[in-house]
């Protein structure tokens, strides 16, 4: 039964210290530099969805390793789309991929991708442009069971139905299903498309650098983080850029730090695009 | 029709003045921020529903128009203390603490995103009885739950009036689960912010 109490006043700031100081020691996650609003959002979701007081909730992270990744799942925002933003793809498209063919590897890093629609929007798009031969698109997430659903590139027909008109307004010629096999109620991303992919496993906040990238994307991530954290890891992402390569932020998602200000140049202001220069 | 003492002292009290609407809320919402004093000394937010991939010109029509700084929030955005900020679409607006906002992308609630409730129960928790919220026309029930928490924190909540309003089912659910003090009509809800 839910505590009258907990339910007026939801958990306490000290409530979800504890929390964080758990997880961190017994799973090795650390959530002390997400935001503090969105993440007791979360957290008090899964309470409601399961029907778990704080007591059990703290026992369940603390045993059932099982749980843990549920809650990982349920905690980190895993709600994407193919062709989020359309005006972004667009912005791609006109401003970037010219630069990027004159390149003789384009190496593209989608962070935080959870189920992949991102990944196979921007092959789509490299695809399109004629530019697949030379690229390669890296998806990451911290989450292993969302990178199942990304390896597999195999969506419902009503998730297609909405990334549709998205896809319409992006610009790009014919329609999303050109790109994928319908199966009854499901839609598989055709295999040439996912050729050029690979997804792992890369935590933002504790692990380093891994390839040197012409493009990085990492859109509605930072939103979950404190300004300290997303300074972080636009170092993070500063170092895994090549000279002059692009990193692209969520459109609500600006680079705030005057240090950071510096290190890059803005390219599109209305998309958040960013390109790498001198230190 | 005279507004009483209480209600004229809670808004004049209060620091955040919360306004939302869906469906048939747009009018209205034009009206108060183009009305808004320069000098108003309260954090203005207007959590209206909006379809995604329009870009919409509410932001440049109502910064045309008002007379108070006013902009769209993006992440981490300071909150200042006589400024009006509008919820962008896509994306839920939540506060940080009293000083800054944070968005989420999460699922939509009620079909929305922005969610009324969403806004509506994270200043219930940040501003505790400091807000005024109004909640104005709209065909769902998104804001009801939001508004009831911010009464329960001493928030003063007004909603407009089923019978005044375009779409009568977003007041309705909340006057059903009685979030509000107040039931008004616009013209009354004009003259209580004498905009």
């Amino acid at each position: 039964m839910i505590n009258d109490s907990t339910e007026a006043e939801g958990l306490t700031p000290t409530d979800i210290n504890e929390l964080v100081n758990v997880v961190k020691k017994i799973h090795g996650f650390d959530f002390s530099g997400y935001s503090k609003a969105s993440l007791k959002r979360r957290i008090t979701r899964v309470m409601q969805l399961k029907k778990l007081e704080f007591y059990d909730l703290k026992h369940l992270l603390v045993n059932d390793p099982v749980f843990f990744q549920h809650f990982l799942e349920e905690v980190t925002v895993n709600v994407t789309e193919m062709f989020r933003d359309p005006h972004f793809y667009k912005a791609l498209n006109t401003q970037i991929l010219p630069y990027l063919s004159t390149f003789q590897h384009i190496k593209a890093w989608s962070a935080g991708c959870s189920s992949g629609e991102e990944v196979y929007s921007l092959s789509i798009l490299l695809r399109e442009a004629g530019l697949q031969n030379k690229s390669f698109i890296y998806g990451t997430d911290i989450n292993t069971e969302v990178l199942k659903e990304a390896k597999k590139g195999i969506y419902s027909l009503r998730k297609i139905k909405s990334y549709a008109e998205n896809y319409q307004y992006s610009g790009l010629p014919g329609t999303i299903t050109d790109h994928f096999t319908i199966l009854y109620d499901a839609a598989s991303i055709h295999t040439e498309l996912k050729q050029n992919t690979l997804f792992s496993v890369h935590n933002l906040i504790s692990d380093n650098v891994f390839n040197e990238f012409q493009l990085i994307s990492c859109r509605n991530v930072f939103i979950y983080f404190e300004s300290h954290l997303q300074e972080k890891i636009l170092d993070l992402f500063y170092r895994s850029l090549c000279p002059l390569g692009f990193l692209c932020l969520g459109s609500k998602e600006a680079i705030r730090s005057e240090a950071f200000k510096k290190r890059f140049k803005t390219i599109n202001s209305k998309e958040n695009i960013y390109q790498k220069i001198g230190a | 029709m005279e507004l009483n003492a209480d209600i004229k002292r809670r808004w004049q009290n209060s620091k955040v003045l919360l306004l939302a609407g869906s469906a048939g809320s747009f009018k209205l919402l034009f009206h108060a921020v183009k009305h808004l004093p320069r000098d108003l000394n309260k954090t203005v937010i207007i959590i209206i529903h909006r379809k995604k991939n329009f870009f919409s010109e509410i932001e440049k029509l109502f910064a045309e128009n008002s007379r108070m700084y006013l902009r769209e929030i993006s992440d981490k955005d300071i909150i200042d203390s006589n400024s009006i900020y509008i919820a962008p679409a896509n994306y839920h607006t939540l506060i940080e603490n009293e000083k800054q906002f944070s968005l989420d992308v999460s699922e939509p609630v009620w079909y929305s995103k922005p969610s009324i409730d969403v806004t509506f129960e994270s200043a219930a928790e940040v501003f505790k009885g400091n807000c005024t919220a109004i909640l104005l026309s709209g065909a769902n029930q998104d804001g009801a739950e939001g508004l009831l928490k911010l009464r329960n924190n001493g928030s003063l909540t007004i909603v407009q009036d089923p019978t005044d309003a375009e779409m009568r089912d977003m007041p309705m659910a909340a006057i059903n689960i009685n979030a509000a003090d107040y039931v008004l009509k616009a013209s009354e809800i004009f003259q209580l912010l004498e905009v």
